[in-house]
């Protein structure tokens, strides 16, 4: 009981970690057509910047200036890169991105070198928050999930309640007619792209130092994102939602469960070479493989994903 | 005949690819010229993915890696029992095209069922799936170390042992002429043409009562043939193959490799394999930070060339052969010193950067340069790279707007003797 509770609230953080990177990619996806393959780059910018910040000035004016600094850099990019291939049509916007990918890994690898750097909890929030059972659960990954939940509630009120959310809402659809309304498009597409990037980077920040703030994190994470809100749906935010909290329990209780399939195909009978070949896998050894077969399943069964509303 | 010209082009060419192992006698030139040859044959595999059908793979790894992996197999099982020798070897890239076309049938199905930007993603996800299955089956992929065989056993054929790194080069020349020849006659069969139909407006090859999604299928699954054949050739070439392999690693390169040397030409990946296996293998031994000149490159070549080399070398063509190309050589002159100045400053700051940030150990801040020391933790060097980025680039700005001006009155000069 108590190994499933902490498993659950690990998953439940990670899904929700997971939620503010595919938000973004969603949104932008839906509003531009564009799939940002660097989304999981700005994710690790966000730690980057957060860990270079951090030993400047400390970690809570990094939780603030990472996430903007990043999405200054996304909104410029977009405004001086993506902008300009977008004439050639989404193969090129594409190889853009993934190319984007590409060069910011490499500045990584340029500049903070190619191993883990030091990015820690900050001490203020290294202790037991409350009693699970026997052990205390860290109260970083309540201040985690407080954020997640933070930022999702702001970004629904924004999306909602507010006139810049009706406007990127009505350019979802109908970006021609927003524009004839006197609205300057191109300037929102900048903005969400920025805002998604900064999003992403926050993700980044609170998730850098509760993992490792690696050169490798991006494409760790990246391709997971993808799987989400291709689960999800694609454009749909309650689906990503969905998608990124069953993909974060999911892998979390596959890599914490030391079980294997040998001890079942005994007791079924099968002990022959396959049987061996297949059943010493541990489940934890096959997590990292789980979201991409729950990807393969849905695509299979339902091509769509899981609220995604139209069958492109 | 339709068919002579590109004989008679061929013939020198044929002769060039034979000569050149004399040419370039060095270890090092051949076993480069063999990656080029196994490089060629999966760019040009990949191409019938991006360029013919449409279909932008993150994951083409996946069939080239399985094929070598399949091919390594038959390859220690052959050299176990000792059967065959050079024969199998020969026959070996077959193998190789076998486990890539049953590894596109089955990941195929699921993949290619949408195209477009979904695709894209999906073959991401499939490709990771199985670059993160594989280091679960040790017995089949091998582990952490994969797979090694020795390619030599057996009678020799002919005095042929494949131990000589040139024998190996004669091989993989004949089978990446092979494997050429029949991408290109794929691209004149029915198949071929419906594959750009289902490229260029899908509705509209549904309406002539093609499957769209069964036609990139097929292109994808024979893809994955000829993609099996580059990986089997290159499990002949090192002797081993890895988990790397599959994984997203091969993939981005021969992304890399098709989209500079140009999609919209049968040739380009041709191109652009010889080329990014080159500046690999040549970069890398000069600086760390190749990988990002590479990226910056290829950044480079989206943003103003998305037809890469080939479709310059394209844009060349016509006002070459009516001798107007005479008019821009002057300002492609004039544009070489600023490009060159841009380039040197740009350089040296990635390079100041990289000495000075956390990429290299401490106490490596200063190199050198010409017989120069260069010191990294000085302002001088950091003020001429920048001074010479800044300056060669507003210098290249004007020198070009000649180049772009030249080249409008060419292409004009150009239509018209075209029309004449």
């Amino acid at each position: 009981m108590e190994f499933f509770l902490v498993s659950l609230l690990n998953g439940v953080s990670y899904g929700l970690l997971l939620f503010m990177l595919s938000s973004g990619l969603t949104l932008i996806f839906s509003m531009m057509g564009v799939l940002n393959f660097a989304h999981a780059s700005f994710y690790m910018l966000g730690a980057y910047f957060a860990y270079q910040i951090s030993t400047a000035v400390g970690f809570w004016p990094a939780l603030v200036l990472a996430p903007l600094l990043v999405g200054v850099v996304g909104g410029a990019i977009e405004r001086y890169g993506l902008r300009r291939v977008h004439r050639y049509g989404h193969v090129p916007e594409l190889l853009f991105t993934f190319g984007l990918a590409y060069l910011i890994e490499e500045v990584v690898h340029l500049i903070w070198g190619r191993i883990a750097v030091d990015y820690r909890i900050p001490e203020a929030l290294d202790f037991g928050a409350f009693q699970v059972f026997d052990s205390l659960y860290p109260a970083y990954r309540v201040f985690m999930m407080a954020v997640s939940i933070a930022m999702l509630g702001a970004l629904y009120w924004t999306l909602t309640r507010t006139r810049i959310g009706l406007i990127i809402r009505a350019a979802l659809t109908h970006a021609d007619m927003v524009q004839a309304l006197g609205h300057n498009v191109p300037r929102v597409f900048m903005l969400v792209f920025g805002g998604g990037c900064a999003l992403a980077a926050l993700a980044g920040v609170i998730g850098g130092n509760a993992f490792v703030t690696e050169p490798a994190m991006a494409a760790a994470v990246g391709s997971i994102v993808f799987v989400v809100i291709v689960v999800g749906g694609l454009g749909s935010l309650a689906g990503a939602f969905i998608a990124s909290l069953a993909i974060g329990v999911i892998q979390t209780f596959a890599v914490a469960l030391d079980w294997s399939l040998l001890d079942t195909f005994r007791e079924v009978g099968w002990t022959g070479e396959a049987a061996r070949a297949i059943g010493t896998i541990k489940l934890s050894q096959f997590a990292p493989v789980l979201p991409y077969i729950l990807m393969v399943l849905i695509l299979i069964f339902r091509p769509r994903g899981l609220l995604g509303r139209r069958d492109t | 005949m339709k068919g002579r010209p590109h004989l008679v082009a061929a013939l020198p060419a044929l002769a060039c690819l034979v000569a050149l192992p004399f040419v370039f006698p060095q270890g090092f030139a051949l076993s480069l010229m063999c990656q080029m040859g196994i490089a060629t044959i999966f760019a040009l595999s990949y191409n019938m993915l991006l360029g013919q059908t449409g279909l932008l793979s993150f994951g083409h790894a996946v069939y080239f890696g399985l094929g070598a992996f399949c091919a390594m197999h038959v390859l220690r099982w052959a050299g176990g029992s000792g059967g065959g020798g050079a024969w199998v070897v020969i026959a070996l890239p077959l193998v190789g095209g076998l486990g890539g076309l049953i590894a596109g049938i089955v990941l195929g199905a699921i993949t290619t069922r949408r195209a477009g930007t979904i695709f894209a993603m999906i073959s991401l996800g499939v490709g990771e799936m199985v670059a993160s299955v594989a280091p679960m089956f040790p017995a089949l992929f091998g582990g952490e170390a994969g797979l090694n065989a020795n390619r030599v056993f057996g009678a020799p054929l002919f005095g042929i042992t494949f131990g000589p790194q040139r024998q190996v080069y004669y091989l993989i020349v004949a089978w990446a002429l092979l494997a050429a020849w029949g991408m290109h006659a794929l691209t004149r069969t029915p198949l071929g043409r419906m594959a750009n139909a289902a490229r260029d407006n899908p509705e509209r090859a549904q309406f002539v009562g093609y499957h769209p999604q069964m036609v990139r299928f097929l292109m994808l699954a024979l893809s994955g043939f000829f993609a099996g054949i580059a990986g089997g050739l290159s499990a002949i070439n090192y002797e081993i193959v890895t988990g790397e392999s599959l994984g997203a690693h091969t993939s981005a390169l021969v992304l890399l490799m098709a989209f500079i040397g140009g999609i919209g030409q049968f040739y380009g990946p041709i191109i652009g394999a010889v080329l990014v296996t080159f500046l690999q293998t040549a970069l890398s031994q000069y600086t760390h930070a190749w990988l990002f000149y590479f990226g910056l490159f290829f950044l480079f070549m989206v943003l103003e060339a998305p037809g890469g080399i080939a479709s310059l070398v394209q844009l060349h063509r016509e006002p070459w052969r009516q001798g107007l190309l005479r008019w821009v050589w002057p300002q492609y002159a004039l544009a070489a010193l600023p490009v060159a100045l841009t380039l040197a400053g740009l350089i040296g700051v990635v390079e100041l950067v990289y000495r000075v940030a956390g990429g290299v150990e401490a106490g490596e801040t200063s190199w050198k340069l010409f017989g120069n020391a260069i010191d990294a933790t000085r302002w001088q060097p950091w003020a001429l790279a920048l001074l010479l980025f800044a300056g060669g680039g507003a210098w290249l700005r004007r020198a070009w707007s000649g180049v772009a001006w030249q080249w409008k009155m060419v292409l004009l000069a150009t239509a018209r003797g075209k029309d004449r």
